[in-house]
This record gives C-alpha cells, sequence and structure tokens, in this order.
C-alpha cells in the first residue's frame, strides 16, 4: 500500500498527473469509499485492502472530462471494464495513467458476517501481503477467518490475474478461481419453469430499486438512462407488484449483454444481497454457446455480439430445444 | 382474464409485431385472400423487425398480452439489408432469459413472413393461437394495476 501512496505521490510531484482516483478510508475497515486525491497531503487518507472491491474504471468516464491526467488504480478485472469503455469511446486513454494494482481476490463483509460473527469493529490481515486468514476483532471477542472463506463470490470466478491494460505495474496478483462460472446458471437452468419462477421471484421481490446496480455498473453508463423516463413503468420508486422487478432487470441486464464483463460489482453493492450477476451471466452463457466464446473488455477492438451478426445464426425458436423441458 | 361473452371461454390477447415491409403486407395478402386467423391478433405495424426494442415485449406482457409474436422478413430479405439479423440475436437472447426466470417459453415467437406469404401468415397465427389457447392465461408477466 506505502509503495502504491508513494508511486501516487511522485507523480503527483512531476506533474505527470494532476489526481489520484483511487480508495480512501471509509467509517469501518471494511467500507473503503471510491475518492480523488488532489495532493500528497490527501493521500495520506489512501488505502488499498482487501475491501477494496469497487472497480475504478466507471469513474474513469467523468475523469476523462476534466483537465489533465488522472491516476487510476486498476485490479485485474477492473482492466477489462476500462478496455470495454474504451472500445465504446467512453474513457479517454491519453487522460489516464492506469497502475496495475496486485490482487489476490476481494472480501465480502456479507461472508464474514454469514459465520456468524456479529458486531464486527475492526478487521486486520487483509492486505496485498497478508497473512492467509484475516483478522475480526468484534465486540465479542476476535476471530480468525480464512481469506478464501471470506472472499466474494466474483474472485472465486476469478477471470485471472492478468491485466489487460496498464502503465506500469505495482504488486503481484493471484488468480483465485476455484470455482465453475456457470454453474449457478446451470442449477436454475436445470430447473423446471415452476421452480425457476418462484427462485426468481424470491430473490427479486427483495428489490428495493434503488439503482445502485445500475449506477455502479460501468457498462450501464448512458448519459440518459431509460430508468429515469417518467414514462417507464418502474421509474424510481419501490415495486408495486411483481412484474416491475423483473422488468427492471431484464431490462437492466438486457442493456448491458454482450458488454458486460462480469466483474460482479452489480452483486456486490446489492443491498439486499440479491444474485444479480446471475441475469448477467445467463446472457453471457447464451451468447458463449451460440455466438462463440466472447470475453467483453478482453481487447479494446472487439465488435460486441449483440451489435454483430452472422447469416448462418440460430434461429430464436432454438430456445425451445435448449429452454426447460 | 379475459373471457368470451357468449361462450365463457378464454380470450387470450395475442400481440404481433409485423415489419412494415413483408409481414404487414403479408397479413394483407391473407386478407384479400380470405384466409382467416384469429380475431385475438392485435397487429402492431413497425418499420423493421430490428425496431422491436425487447422492452417492448415485455411491456406487451406487462399490458396483459398472453402471446407475443414477431414476424419479419427472411433473413437476407431485410428493407434495411440487416436488421433483421440484429432481432434474430436479440430475440434469441430475450426468449432465454422469459424462459431461464420461468415464464412458458411457448408465449414468444419469432417467424419470417414475406409480403407473398399469406397462407404462412395465417397459419402461423392460427398455431400461435391455438398454442396460446393451451398455454392459457398470462398470470407470470402481468402488471396487476392493469387488471380491474
Amino acid at each position: 500500500m506505502q509503495e502504491l501512496i508513494n508511486r501516487a505521490k511522485e507523480l503527483l510531484a512531476d506533474g505527470t498527473v494532476v489526481r489520484v482516483l483511487g480508495w480512501r478510508k471509509g467509517d469501518m475497515d471494511y467500507n473503503p469509499e471510491v475518492a480523488y486525491f488532489n495532493s500528497a497531503e490527501e493521500l495520506d487518507n489512501f488505502v488499498y485492502d482487501g475491501f477494496c472491491g469497487a472497480n475504478l474504471s466507471k469513474y474513469m468516464i467523468e475523469a476523462s472530462k476534466l483537465e489533465g491526467k488522472t491516476l487510476v488504480f486498476l485490479k485485474p478485472c477492473d482492466t477489462y471494464s476500462f478496455n470495454q469503455l474504451l472500445c465504446e469511446h467512453r474513457v479517454d486513454r491519453d487522460k489516464a495513467y492506469i497502475i496495475g494494482v496486485g490482487c489476490r481476490g476481494k472480501l465480502d463483509i456479507e461472508k464474514v458476517k454469514a459465520q456468524g460473527i456479529s458486531g464486527i469493529t475492526a478487521v486486520s490481515g487483509t492486505e496485498l501481503d497478508g497473512p492467509d486468514s484475516i483478522k475480526v476483532s468484534t465486540i465479542y471477542g476476535d476471530f480468525d477467518v480464512a481469506y478464501t472463506d471470506a472472499m466474494l463470490e466474483r474472485c472465486h470466478v476469478c477471470k485471472g490475474k492478468e491485466h489487460k491494460i496498464y502503465d506500469e505495474l505495482i504488486g503481484e496478483s493471484k488468480d483465485t478461481h476455484d470455482m465453475d462460472r456457470m454453474a449457478a446458471v446451470a442449477a436454475i437452468e436445470a430447473m423446471s419453469p415452476t421452480e425457476k419462477f418462484a427462485y426468481f421471484q424470491a430473490e427479486l421481490s427483495k428489490c428495493i430499486r434503488c439503482n445502485a446496480c445500475r449506477n455502479v455498473c460501468p457498462a450501464c453508463s448512458c448519459r440518459k438512462c431509460v430508468f429515469d423516463s417518467t414514462k417507464f413503468d418502474s421509474q424510481q420508486k419501490a415495486n408495486v407488484d411483481s412484474f416491475e422487478e423483473k422488468m427492471f432487470h431484464i431490462i437492466r441486464a438486457f442493456h448491458v449483454a454482450g458488454r458486460c464483463t462480469d466483474c460482479g460489482e452489480c452483486s456486490r453493492v446489492c443491498p439486499q444481497g440479491i444474485p444479480l450477476h446471475l441475469f448477467n451471466r445467463k446472457f453471457i452463457k447464451d451468447i458463449d454457446e451460440l455466438y462463440g466464446k466472447y470475453q467483453a473488455g478482453e481487447t479494446a477492438d472487439q465488435r460486441a455480439p449483440l451489435v454483430n451478426f452472422t447469416f448462418g445464426d440460430a434461429e430464436p425458436s432454438i430456445v425451445n430445444e435448449r429452454g426447460s423441458k | 382474464m379475459p373471457l368470451n361473452e357468449k361462450t365463457g371461454e378464454f380470450t387470450p390477447k395475442i400481440v404481433a409485431f409485423c415489419c412494415n415491409w413483408c409481414s404487414y403486407a403479408g397479413a394483407d395478402l391473407a386478407g384479400s385472400s380470405r384466409l382467416a386467423y384469429p380475431a385475438e391478433v392485435k397487429i402492431i405495424r413497425v418499420p423493421c423487425s430490428c425496431r422491436v426494442n425487447p422492452m417492448f415485449i415485455l411491456r406487451a406482457f406487462e399490458k396483459g398480452a398472453d402471446g407475443v409474436i414477431l414476424c419479419g422478413c427472411h433473413p437476407g430479405d431485410c428493407h434495411y439489408s440487416t436488421g433483421n439479423y440484429y432481432a434474430r440475436r436479440r430475440m434469441t437472447l430475450l426468449f432465454s432469459m422469459l424462459d431461464y426466470i420461468g415464464v412458458e417459453k411457448g408465449r414468444t415467437r419469432v417467424e419470417w413472413v414475406s409480403a407473398a406469404e399469406g397462407v404462412k401468415f395465417s397459419t402461423t397465427m392460427n398455431e400461435f393461437a391455438a398454442k396460446i389457447h393451451e398455454l392459457g392465461p398470462n398470470v407470470r408477466l402481468e402488471d396487476l394495476r392493469c387488471k380491474n
């Protein structure tokens, strides 16, 4: 972490960048927040640990409109989002100085709480070069939790430790992939229509329409959003019936289909813990199976599958054969 | 559930999005050839099958449609060259998603009908309406506020 701060200070001092985009300490150890740092003094609050899951790529859309270069710290999976935004001409490569930071998987405080640990006052040992287990201090005493047990779901299906785009690299990354990415989607696909419906009804009825999933998504960054329209039936308010939530979530996922890099931010920020990535992943799975393997953000010059076609594409009736029995 | 006033039977609402350049003319041909298709099918004319935003389909279901069918030019015959190729990918993914959340997959369909295929238009609509009759009213994707 100190290495990152020192390098950021150097770059600020020699005028390469005029601001730094990173994470700063939050009110608790487990909720650092995204922040701009404009001076060396402000960088004293900079933090980079296991809870810095926030993907900073999206912030570069606005930072690209500012005067001067911005230093941005990107984890391996964030670079996919940056590439995708570059591909869509939403960010300016010349306005970004990218430091690829190391990552050994990011943590989810909910996973810690799920183990019956409550009253958390502090968490330590989450740094990049930290130990294999984190120390959770609570008002009831201290607990040790294995790092991998507290990891976000998305880190268990890690896309790889390689940064796709960067100016320099600091820190060693680790490939934390230890689960099948499509297993959860395949499990739902195997259900009967009634079970599927019941499953999504139960999950989506938790939705409070806070729009956090939309706001955090790097792919979901239209200036004018359909969900802000007063003509749209599930505008800014809690759901009044079971249809609105499904409509919102299908449309949200559809709008990023083929552009979603599966960074998992939607599920990370959901205050209700809805597994939103299951929608995005279903589209990814279908695209991979029907139109060939595609990873959004792999490079900055790809053509997304939904703005592309081949003469021999499958007919929509293929759903009858592939879908539920 | 909409019931027929005379027979008391279920009368579905079926929305058909028809491309102006082919299927809409195909429907005309079916009419002028005196080929019957169910009155339950409500046609909405669109400039191209590609004009159909996936949201239109969800909106139709929300407002109480029991089935939605999209008709466009045969692949390769699009008036705008490539519109239906994009529509094809989009609809495949949307239908797959609807199946994924547990909506009966027979409620959606895409059929390519040219302006010369009045017969195909009528048989497709008859088949589709029969399927919707079989599936019964759509209760999974409707907005309860639209009901009285």
